[in-house]
């Protein structure tokens, strides 16, 4: 048994707060894209063919609209993390891994921002 | 360049090791699994477009090489999905001991390689391309 008190014990471990953040919504965003993805891939398969008028009409339905708005968010959100810790483990150079950290996080905003946009305009019948 | 000492290269690791092979396979399934995120966003934004930009992407997704593509995508997110729950039970504090986690990434691999099968044999039956 210890004798050391219990603040005693967490004192000077660093704050469990803010540095759990990446891992908790990696965690999180893992969860949601397992029926996400399923639901995602499942769609796309099952569907007799992928014309233009057939992949409109499956976009305006509301909760298809709702749900691929949900999976590329959080795909391109827990993309990003994954990338990220891929990029920290393996990129040595200060530089070069700033440069790439950045340049990811801008290219997965971007396509979250890109695909955010189209699944509205199609859904709210904005597509010419 | 002052003389270092530096952590062991990847040469000195044994590579056929379940818990790198798994470990190594998840996040380069996630990697090309963030590469697909392009081609959706591109297909999405294609249909946004309109009917002529969306028969444009359609006519590129469609070539025979694509069909690769698909085949490859579905393997890779067969392969993750069952890693990543594997992770997720693990994040539960269960399923840490070395049999346990030896038998895990065995089961991933079944289970993954089963899924790929399934999910190829629909995408191959469609009969249609993209």
């Amino acid at each position: 048994m210890s004798l050391r008190s219990p603040l005693g014990e967490a004192l000077g471990r660093g704050a469990a707060k803010a540095g759990v953040h990446h891992w908790w919504v990696q965690r999180l965003t893992a969860i949601a894209l397992v029926p996400l993805a399923s639901w995602f891939a499942v769609s796309l398969l099952a569907m007799p063919a992928h014309g233009y008028a057939t992949v409109v009409a499956w976009v305006g339905e509301p909760w298809t609209a709702v749900l691929l708005l949900l999976f590329v968010v959080t795909a391109a959100w827990h993309s990003q993390l994954g990338v990220r810790v891929v990029i920290e483990d393996y990129v040595h150079g200060c530089g070069m891994r700033t440069v790439l950290l950045a340049l990811s996080t801008y290219l997965h905003v971007l396509a979250a921002a890109a695909g955010v946009f189209a699944v509205l305009r199609v859904a709210l019948g904005g597509a010419a | 360049m002052a003389a270092r000492p530096t952590s062991p290269h990847l040469s000195v690791y044994r590579m056929y090791r379940y818990t790198l092979l798994t470990s190594v396979l998840n996040r380069a399934t996630g990697l090309v699994l963030a590469l697909g995120l392009i081609l959706l966003v591109y297909w999405l934004m294609a249909l946004a477009a309109g009917p002529a930009a969306y028969a444009r992407a359609a006519a590129l997704l469609g070539l025979g090489v694509f069909k690769i593509v698909w085949l490859a995508l579905l393997a890779v997110y067969s392969y993750h999905l069952c890693a990543g729950v594997r992770h997720l039970v693990w994040d539960t504090g269960r399923g840490l001991e070395r049999a346990q986690s030896r038998a895990s990434a065995y089961l991933v691999l079944i289970a993954s390689a089963v899924l790929f099968v399934a999910l190829a044999a629909w995408l191959l039956g469609r009969g249609h391309a993209a």
